[in-house]
């Protein structure tokens, strides 16, 4: 039946014989999707008498909104801190392969490096959609170089920087514009930290606290000043200790000021925390659980050497090391790999473990009114999965942007 | 009347179902029309008590009518008298009711037509008793101050209009108003006592709403379900419409 002509001519698609993930459930509900965003069926049906042009039977899937990814560090053969003259396609190649993933929007990831390279490549980051192209870029993720030189993980030393002198103005110099940056990763300890936090928060950039050596009260002060975040939790920080918990105390801290909740990004590979941690933080503060990949350039590929930044890595299996070492370098597990090994170690519930990768992302930026959700007008960028959590297939803006390949894979 | 008696809710809402589904392939797919009995006033078209939201929650969302199709009274229409009378003209036009379907309250009203509403009201604007208020609290969280007062209801006159009435009752809870309805007289406090002067009523309950008959009638009704489930088997469908259709009347009359 045709659609109302009245407020739109659009066409009206309606996805049937799904289980869609709304309000924390899995309903048995139909999807309805308008222009790009998710529709009230209710209101079109009695506001403007109208109904579905087209109706597509989803076969039980589960349909959840699409992955948000706030740490990924390229992918495929790309390095995003690698200032090269084909940067864009590279940025391009990454955001059209997660989409298989499932992840339809993301954050690409500068580790530490020279102001130089800054310089060169935030420019060439820009805020934008997803579609068929490729997922939605939200704005980039700066980890480092303001970070603790004891908690460097994988991040040159020679690089690393502070604040001490100019507190944000050599921020700013550093990064050299802050235009299309939604995400800064600093190690609170450090003097002048609570200045820039400031500064950052009041632009809207999320302050996230990570490669620190920071103890709980420095830690606490930083989130009184704005910071919001916790890069890979327990992974270059001080470890929990029953006196001065640091980081980690923040899970269960009461200094957090009223109405705001501290998220906390997981790195759920397996690898870079044991089950039993993941499990720790999570039974902790459920809700501000954020699953990240921590992608290096490595993801996708074969096993071997790939670049990250200034360093050389080395991946065996899911391992990833800077060559030559046991320190840690990112991961090369994908996002859907992430979820379904989350919802396995922790035994908690499918909805919570897809939220974990779309709804708390989307709120730790401040986004859930149009995105992580499939709420009425949000932007219709979704996933439909199997029951073992396997994409079937990805849509942004309401447009099929990669399906599973039937015969192969 | 017939009384149809089933063992509990589930078997109730059963056998109703099959009996409207029976009814809906004999009248024929024409223009077929739906007219909802009654609306609370004062809540918004998307608040989820309102009856657009339990319409579209429970009915609408799981067929595929027509929008065009659907007539609710609106609660919010600036001058609600009209809105009642547009209503009663719209049945016209659409040719009459065929078959009313609905429930009684604890109070044995019809629709929202309170103890006192005349036996020959039209769709009109009625304020609600206190019974009804309660009973309908559980869905505004038990507070009483946010349960709507009034409410926009089709007429016992309108309902009795209707060529087919179909009510269900089921509860024990209701046990004691179908005992007004059917076993004592017609009378404007039990204002679903009108319905022993329709030509032809349904009465759909289960064991616990019989609460209150005597024995005698449950009996009596009860050893007539044999001819009476001759109405919702066999259990018919469009695709078979045309051969069916000649042998669709009644098995039997009142």
């Amino acid at each position: 039946m045709p659609s109302n002509k009245s407020v739109s001519d659009a066409p009206i698609v309606q996805f049937t014989n799904c289980r869609i993930l709304r309000d924390h459930q899995l309903q048995r509900e139909d999807l309805w999707v308008r222009e790009g965003k998710i529709l009230n069926p209710e209101k079109l049906f009695f506001d403007e008498k109208g109904s579905a042009d087209v109706q597509l039977d989803c076969k039980d899937s589960i349909i959840a909104p699409g992955f948000i990814d706030v740490q990924i560090n390229g992918g495929f053969g790309v390095d995003f801190s690698l200032a090269t003259d084909d940067f864009k396609s590279g940025i391009d190649l990454v955001s059209q392969k997660i989409l298989s993933h499932g992840v339809t929007s993301f954050c690409p990831t500068l580790v530490t490096s020279p102001p130089s390279v800054y310089h060169q490549i935030l420019p060439q980051i820009s805020v934008r959609n997803g579609g068929a192209h490729g997922a939605g870029i939200l704005g980039a993720h700066l980890e480092g170089p303001f970070i603790s030189k004891e908690k460097k993980g994988a991040h040159p030393e020679h690089c690393l920087r502070t604040f001490e002198t100019g507190a944000f103005q050599d921020l700013l110099a550093t990064y050299g514009s802050l235009n299309c940056v939604q995400i800064v990763t600093l190690a609170p300890e450090m003097r002048r930290s609570s200045e820039v936090i400031q500064e950052l928060t009041k632009r809207g950039i999320c302050v996230s606290l990570g490669h620190s050596v920071a103890n709980l009260s420095q830690a606490e002060e930083a989130v009184q000043h704005g910071a919001t975040f916790i890069t890979h939790l327990f992974n270059a920080m001080l470890p929990f200790h029953h006196r001065d918990p640091g980081i980690v105390g923040l899970l269960t801290s009461d200094k957090i000021p009223a109405g705001r909740r501290v998220f906390y990004g997981m790195i759920s590979d397996g690898i870079h925390t044991n089950p039993a941690a993941l499990r720790i933080a999570h039974r902790a503060h459920p809700k501000g659980l954020v699953l990240v990949t921590d992608a290096i350039a490595g993801m996708g590929l074969a096993p071997g050497r790939h670049t990250l930044g200034q360093q050389v890595v080395e991946i065996d299996g899911l391992n990833t090391y800077i060559a030559g070492t046991k320190t840690l370098s990112g991961s090369v597990a994908t996002m859907d790999t992430c979820v379904r090994h989350f919802q396995e170690a922790t035994g908690c519930s499918v909805e919570t473990a897809l939220e974990a990768a779309s709804l708390h992302p989307a709120q730790l930026l401040g986004i859930e009114h149009k995105k992580g959700t499939l709420n009425y007008d949000s932007d219709a960028d979704f996933l439909m999965l199997n029951d073992s959590l396997y994409v079937q297939a990805t849509y942004i803006a309401g447009e099929e942007v990669w399906r599973q390949d039937v015969s192969g894979m | 009347m017939k009384l149809i008696i089933l063992e509990n809710y589930s078997q109730a809402s059963e056998w109703a179902a099959k009996y409207i589904r029976n009814r809906i392939v004999q009248f024929g797919p024409g223009p077929g029309r739906f007219f909802t009995l009654g609306l609370p006033t004062g809540l918004p078209r998307d608040h989820p008590e309102s009856y657009h939201s339990f319409m579209w929650n429970n009915f609408f969302k799981h067929i595929d009518i027509s929008p065009e199709n659907v007539h609710i009274l609106d609660g919010n229409a600036p001058d609600l008298q009209a809105e009642c009378d547009a209503f009663e003209e719209k049945i016209k036009a659409a040719g009459g009711i065929e078959l009313f379907v609905g429930g009684i309250g604890p109070d044995g009203h019809i629709a929202f037509n309170e103890p006192g509403s005349s036996l020959v009201s039209r769709t009109r604007v009625k304020t609600l008793a206190m019974d009804t208020i309660l009973a309908n609290a559980r869905f505004f969280d038990g507070d009483l101050s946010k349960v709507p007062t009034m409410a926009l209801t089709v007429g016992v006159g309108t309902v009795m209009d209707a060529r087919e009435v179909m009510i269900l009752i089921t509860g024990a809870h209701k046990a004691f108003a179908l005992y007004k309805a059917i076993e004592d007289g017609v009378n404007h406090m039990w204002t679903v006592s009108a319905f022993q002067q329709h030509p032809n009523t349904v009465f759909v309950c289960d064991e616990d709403a019989t609460l209150e008959l005597k024995v005698k009638t449950v009996k009596y009704f009860k050893g007539l379900m044999l001819v009476h489930n001759k109405l919702v088997e066999p259990l018919y469908s469009m695709k078979e419409m045309g051969v069916e259709r000649s042998q669709a009347k009644k098995p039997y009359s009142d």
